[in-house]
């Protein structure tokens, strides 16, 4: 099971946080920002895994992050996840926002937080990984823009 | 409607859209708080408004607040309204904002329940789709119970978008709602094998999930994975399938034999790193799993372990990582092989990277050997010198302490050197585990006796150079060792070389800026110390040294009292005057050592940290009970009267406590004595039996120092340890020579003799003999300690009500609650009280089914037995046979193939799950089966047949049905007439006479019972001289008249002529009422016709039950209630199920035959009050379900109370 995805950029300034357990909003602040110090102090040469923070989870928990230009986007999952898994699924992730955004960049989260998350609803579903096949995730985005535009359209 | 649209547009046109709202707080930076509090207010307003899009606009903007850590559970109620929006925009936006703030505490969120619903059964697959994203993030146990059904249907969806999406929620539902796993299971396996990739994918996620966390009840699905692991391609699949399979082969060996070779295959041929690595984890868990020593099975560790050196060697650090992780599992078993690489592991740690160097410590712990310990510890101790974080230093500081004391000190050799390490590690700053240093030094110490003098003379130089320690004071700190290090001075101090100087150096006018717990061991120890010193001075005849030492006590105490420290203040002053005392006796030439010596008598031994815990309870003592009678509290509420049955479920049944006082107090005095043991400070009052004072040694016996040591201690406090390393190798060598040379004589005597082949002389750990004698004292344990503790398992974990055998059939009970107007439309059948679930059961389709339930019948047989062994059968094959699909046990029934809650499309499907289903009683199944079913036939002539079914297997009963048939309403009074009853059972009879009785408790007499019966005369003889003779028992006895014996019958006062019957009571006095018993007796009595008189007997048992000790008095609500909060009735429950009778009815029959009377009653749900002959107070509850009742009882007598409810229990089945 995935715990959080939690997506910030150098500066530790949350561009998408997204739990799968009920975590209160001040508790959720505080998970990122002890993520962020976490993984502002590794290099970018040293392993992308980290053993859990305190906040969430526990031993069990690791934390599973990559460092894309200005954002870090961060899995925190259990040990049923496979961890090279993980990063992979990453990697599909971005390349999907990449894909949507067309040259994604730390611009496009900020304001269509929004549309990241639609997105990520393709990859992930309640903390379990949902379709790990990009052309498939988005396929299933584009054909859902097209019904929004065409309800947009009646709307005009 | 148009001007409103266009107003509504333009409207929009002015308000903030989520960029707006992100610009404007970009633009803001200085304050962004006063900015945001607008944008709210600013939302606000636009939430009143009736346009939908300015709504949704507004909770858009919303969730993005919410992710900048803003509350908005307050929207909630609006963020339902845009879930409800019909455009998919909207909807989405609703979804998405429910996603991210409801919880389970959301109060609203019930209200969603029936537009979840309607979106999931949407004809937009988008709708449904978001929907269900939506839910799998706000899942309540409601949300689960409502929807489970309607998720269930989707996961037959003809868009595999949906079904995906639904089979990977189904696992929230499990959590939320576990009863549904049983009747979800068979589809979502079925789903393993969707044409689909991705909802295969799904399903398999899924299950992995539920089977890590009970990982026995998925075993039978191990052959199905294992066709889809060779078959698959999609690696995310495989993964998480190999994954699973770490998990079974744990469970079932044989599994992991099979398993091994393809997995080999897969580790040969893929390019996938991922792939790679979850392969050989899993052969890990394979070998771990497998017993040792299976020879062709080293080839495939060896492969392992070159695999993941592999990883460890490559330049990509993630893989360097995981590498190291699956290290560390091969090492728990197969160290050997793990402790070739060790040069790989050491470099490891100095890597930069600190995960991987935490990592490689962790594989440390496992490969230290006698041998190398040292060397580790060594190298270990050189990064502890270049560690630049604390937490890293920290890290591995505690990793040495592990390391070295791992398995009770199995590998230190020389605890010289272990002291000395740990004495190094206390000149680290700034650690946050001094307390640990601590604690290892007094677990040595005591421990190891042949290291106290050591021990104690490190202290002592701690002690001195206390200074370097004391500068940081903060909480377990480094100055914690000078707790340890004073306890071990005081306490070994007839070890001591200075026992004067150290005991100056612990009243150092600095010593009261330490923290006040190690102050207080400094002033306990001081006393021990002084007393030794005493002794000593007192034995060598110099009575003014030890009046020196005395005023030097009196001199330096008072600092001590003057602390603020509670506890350093209390033992200070308490000791100064203690030591006034002395010194007035010494004045008087009084010799006082040893009296002061006896203080400190006797040996503290180590107890093992569970020790209290595991001090069996004696029999008898309820720890729960009341020492006192607790003050009656007049004030508690009165409004609770029901809520006490649950609350105290788990009491322990209450003994009475006059028994218990002896043990008790014995009990307690054990308790204290092990605390006392426990407790190092504690001071013996009187030297125990064993240890005397007179043993204790005298002055003759205190070594007059010379400590043995080849290590100079002329640094105080700091030895180098790594002299102890050249030491300890010259030992080993020294000793290996000796040992060769041994060898080499018994060769030679060998030589004379038979020549042997003799092996090489190879050192392995147990050539090499500590150097000290060590005898490591075991830690204490008590007497019949409990062996296991179940410490470990943790009964709030949400996954356990997932342990679900899903290998069972599925019984009628567990069906998902449907929604009745889904079905309505279905629903033709006139007949009105047929349950929901029968009709739909009785679609079109069931005459095809009833015909494949015919051939099915006929291959079940064989089928049968095959099945239950299938796995074993599976497992048993050496060749992997070609993967058949898995014929695994499914749950089903005969029955319940009239009863499984299925939609009409589904009935093929299940048709087939259940074709390959598991049969357990074939019989009664196939008269199930071939009973006539068909579709036009009468209702009622199926419900016969059912009902006749069912009493054939003693299944669940009909419940549905009753709930149907039978409302039960309150009020509803003699609805039905219950037969007339008679509380007379039939006792005995024959051709003469039937007796039949009943047991009436009397109340006039305590312990007293009336027992009337009645005799009838069927024959056409007189029946005369009757008379009733009762064997007594221990228990029971009958009571006679004055004078006879207890041999001799008793009369019966009449005679009976044909065709008469009439009554006699006889009184018994019984002892304990808590159990139901039987008496024996015989009635004799002459029957007299035309043609003579004939002699004869009938036997019979008389059975008291315990409800015949119960006398119906009425209790009014009030003092029920009082009752049960007094807290003085233990509980107990039962639960029958398959109850037809209305609960008016049922009342009247556990009144009538258990002679209770009802309290109160609401709906279906009643408590009832009895009170036994002997003034037991019995409480019930009793409360209807849908074809079940559940008792539950509290009573002051907790046998009484549970065979009460048995023979509740045995009436309502017959109900």
């Amino acid at each position: 099971m995935i715990q959080a995805i939690l997506v910030f950029n150098n500066h530790g300034k949350p561009r998408l946080v997204r739990f799968y357990q009920r975590f209160p909003e001040e508790i959720q602040q505080q998970i990122v920002r002890e993520t962020f110090h976490l993984v502002l102090k590794r290099d970018d040469n040293i392993c992308n895994f980290l053993e859990g923070g305190s906040l969430i989870g526990g031993s069990d928990y690791k934390l599973i992050y990559r460092h894309y230009a200005t954002l870090y986007f961060v899995f925190c999952v259990d040990s049923s996840e496979s961890e090279l898994g993980i990063l992979d699924l990453i990697q599909v992730f971005v390349e999907t926002l990449d894909k949507c955004f067309e040259n994604v960049c730390e611009l496009d989260l900020i304001f269509h937080m929004d549309k990241v998350h639609y997105i990520l609803q393709e990859v992930v579903m309640g903390g379990m990984v949902l379709e790990t096949n990009m052309n498939e995730i988005v396929a299933q985005i584009e054909a859902q823009n097209r019904l929004e535009k065409s309800e947009d359209q009646v709307l005009a | 409607m148009a001007l409103k649209m266009v107003k509504g547009s333009i409207d929009r046109m002015f308000d903030k859209n989520l960029q707006d709202l992100v610009r404007g707080i970009r633009n803001h930076k200085e304050d962004e708080a006063k900015y945001i509090s607008q944008c709210i207010d600013e939302i606000k307003q636009e939430l009143k408004q009736d346009n939908i899009a300015v709504k949704a606009n507004a909770v858009c903007k919303l969730t993005y607040l919410q992710m900048l850590g803003y509350d908005i559970s307050w929207a909630a109620f609006n963020i339902i309204e845009v879930m409800s929006a019909s455009k998919f925009t909207f909807k989405r936006i609703g979804y998405l904002a429910a996603s991210q703030s409801f919880h389970e505490g959301t109060d609203v969120i019930m209200l969603t329940t029936n537009q979840i619903r309607k979106d999931l059964s949407s004809p937009s697959q988008y709708d449904t789709g978001v929907a269900l994203t939506g839910l799998s993030c706000f899942v309540t146990p409601d949300l689960a119970r409502d929807l489970a059904n309607d998720i269930m249907t989707l996961m037959s969806h003809t868009k595999p978008y949906i079904r995906k999406k639904a089979v990977l929620i189904m696992y929230k539902v499990f959590l939320k709602y576990p009863e549904s796993l049983r009747p979800a299971f068979p589809r979502l396996k079925e789903k393993l094998e969707d044409p689909d990739p991705g909802v295969q994918s799904a399903a398999v996620n899924v299950i992995c999930e539920l089977a890590r966390r009970n990982p026995k009840n998925y075993l039978s699905l191990a052959p199905l994975f294992f066709k889809l692991m060779t078959s698959s391609t999609n690696n995310w699949v495989l993964i998480k399938i190999i994954k699973l399979f770490g998990a079974l082969t744990p469970l079932e060996p044989r599994l992991g034999k099979k398993l091994i070779e393809p997995l080999t295959n897969l580790i040969h041929s893929t390019s996938a790193m991922s792939l790679l690595y979850e392969c050989v984890n899993t052969v890990i868990a394979v070998l771990i799993s497998l017993s040792s020593g299976m020879p062709n099975h080293s080839a495939s560790i060896q492969l392992c372990v070159q695999k993941l050196r592999i990883l460890i060697e490559d330049s990509d650090q993630n893989l360097k990582y995981l590498g190291l992780l699956a290290m560390s599992k091969i090492l728990k078993t197969h160290p050997k092989s793990v402790q070739s690489h060790k040069d790989l592991i050491l470099q490891c740690l100095d890597d930069k990277d600190e995960s991987i160097r935490l990592r490689a410590l962790d594989l440390l712990y496992g490969m230290v050997s006698k041998k190398n310990l040292m060397e580790i510890v060594k190298k270990l101790m050189t990064h502890v010198d270049k560690a630049e974080g604390t937490t890293y230093r920290d890290e591995l500081l505690t990793k040495i302490i592990d390391i070295c004391s791992q398995s009770n000190y199995q590998y230190i050799t020389n605890f010289e050197w272990y002291i000395s390490i740990l004495v190094e590690l206390t000149r680290l700053e700034g650690t946050r585990h001094g307390h640990l240093i601590a604690a290892q030094m007094l677990d040595v110490a005591i421990r190891v006796k042949a290291i106290r003098k050591f021990a104690v003379s490190q202290m002592s130089a701690l002690l001195d150079s206390a200074h370097l320690l004391a500068s940081s004071t903060q909480r377990n700190g480094i100055c914690e060792v000078l707790y340890a290090a004073a306890w071990i001075c005081g306490e070994f101090s007839e070890h001591l070389q200075e026992p004067h100087h150290t005991l100056e150096a612990m009243l150092r006018p600095r010593v009261t800026t330490l923290p006040g717990h190690i102050q207080a061991v400094y002033v306990q120890n001081v006393v021990k110390l002084y007393a030794s010193i005493l002794q000593q001075k007192e034995q060598a005849g110099e009575a003014e040294g030890a009046q020196a030492v005395t005023q030097l006590m009196v001199d330096r105490l008072p600092q001590f009292v003057q602390s603020a420290d509670l506890e350093v203040q209390e033992r200070a002053s308490c000791i100064l005057q203690l030591v006034k005392h002395i010194q007035k006796l010494q004045a008087k030439d009084v010799p006082v050592a040893e009296e002061v010596s006896a203080l400190f008598a006797g040996e503290l031994n180590p107890v093992a940290p569970k020790a209290q815990k595991k001090v069996p309870v004696p029999e008898g003592l309820d720890l729960d009970a009341w020492i006192n009678e607790p003050l009656s509290d007049s004030e508690s509420e009165d409004e609770r009267p029901r809520a006490v049955f649950h609350e105290e479920e788990q009491r322990r049944p209450k003994h009475r406590p006059s028994e218990a006082d002896e043990e008790e107090l014995a009990r307690r005095r054990e308790a204290r004595k092990q605390e006392q043991a426990n407790n190092p400070f504690y001071i013996k009052s009187s030297p125990s039996p064993q240890k005397r004072y007179q043993d204790t040694p005298g002055v003759e016996h205190i070594p007059v120092v010379q400590i043995d040591l080849s290590v100079p201690l002329k640094v105080p406090g700091l030895p180098m340890s790594d002299q102890y390393v050249k030491l300890e190798e010259e030992r080993r060598h020294r000793q290996k020579l000796e040992k060769d040379k041994r060898r080499k004589k018994r060769k030679e005597k060998e030589k004379k003799g038979k020549r042997r082949h003799s092996s090489l002389p190879t050192e392995s750990d147990e050539d090499i003999a500590p150097a000290q004698q060590v005898d490591i004292v075991t830690e204490e344990m008590p007497e019949n300690a409990l062996p296991s503790d179940e410490d470990d398992k943790d009964p709030n974990d949400p996954y356990r009500a997932l342990d679900i055998d899903l290998d069972k059939p599925l019984a009628d009970s567990e069906k998902l609650p449907i929604q009745k107007h889904r079905n309505t439309e279905t629903s033709k059948s006139p007949e009105k009280d047929v349950p929901m679930v029968e009709k739909k059961s009785k679609k079109p389709k069931k005459k095809e089914k009833k015909h494949k339930e015919k051939e099915r019948d006929k291959e079940k047989k064989k089928e049968k037995e095959k099945k239950a062994e299938d796995l074993d059968f599976w497992l048993s094959t050496t060749p992997p046979p070609a993967p058949a699909p898995a014929p695994a046990p499914v749950p089903s029934t005969g029955e319940l193939s009239v009863n499984t809650v299925t939609t009409p499309k589904d009935e093929c499907e299940d048709a087939k799950t259940e074709a390959q289903g598991e049969e357990d009683d074939a019989e009664g199944q196939d008269q199930d089966k071939k009973s006539p079913k068909p579709k036009k036939k009468k209702h009622r002539k199926e419900k016969e047949e059912r009902t006749k079914g069912k009493k054939k297997s003693k299944k669940q009963p009909p419940g549905s049905e009753e709930a149907a048939g039978e409302p039960v309403q309150n009020g509803a009074p003699e609805e039905e007439q219950l037969p007339p009853e008679s509380s007379y059972s039939l006792l005995a009879e024959n051709s003469y006479v039937k007796m039949t009785c009943d047991i009436r408790g009397s109340l006039q007499e305590d312990s007293q019972v009336t027992v009337a019966i009645v005799l009838e005369n069927r024959s056409s003889s007189i029946l005369k001289g009757m008379e009733l003779s009762v064997l007594d028992s221990l228990n029971a006895r009958m009571a006679r008249p004055q004078g006879s014996s207890v041999h001799d019958g008793v009369p019966v006062p009449f005679q009976l002529p044909p065709g008469v019957s009439n009554e006699a009571q006889y009184v018994f006095t019984i002892q304990s009422i808590v159990m139901a018993q039987k008496l024996k007796g015989t009635l004799s009595f002459i029957a007299k016709n035309d043609e003579g008189a004939t002699h004869e007997k009938l036997d019979f048992r008389l059975h008291f039950s315990c409800s015949s000790y119960l006398i119906t008095t009425p209790c009014y609500s009030d003092a029920f209630a009082k009752l049960l909060e007094s807290g003085d009735l233990s509980m107990s429950s039962i639960k029958v199920d398959g109850i037809r009778m209305s609960f008016q009815n049922l009342l009247a029959k556990i009144c009538f035959h258990h002679h209770f009377s009802v309290v109160e009653r609401v709906d279906s749900c009643a408590s009832m009050y009895s009170r036994s002959i002997q003034g037991h107070h019995v409480c019930l509850l009793v409360k209807k379900g849908e074809n079940s009742v559940s008792v539950d009882g509290k009573c002051s007598d907790s046998t009484l109370l549970s065979n009460l409810l048995e023979e509740m229990k045995a009436t309502l089945a017959k109900c």
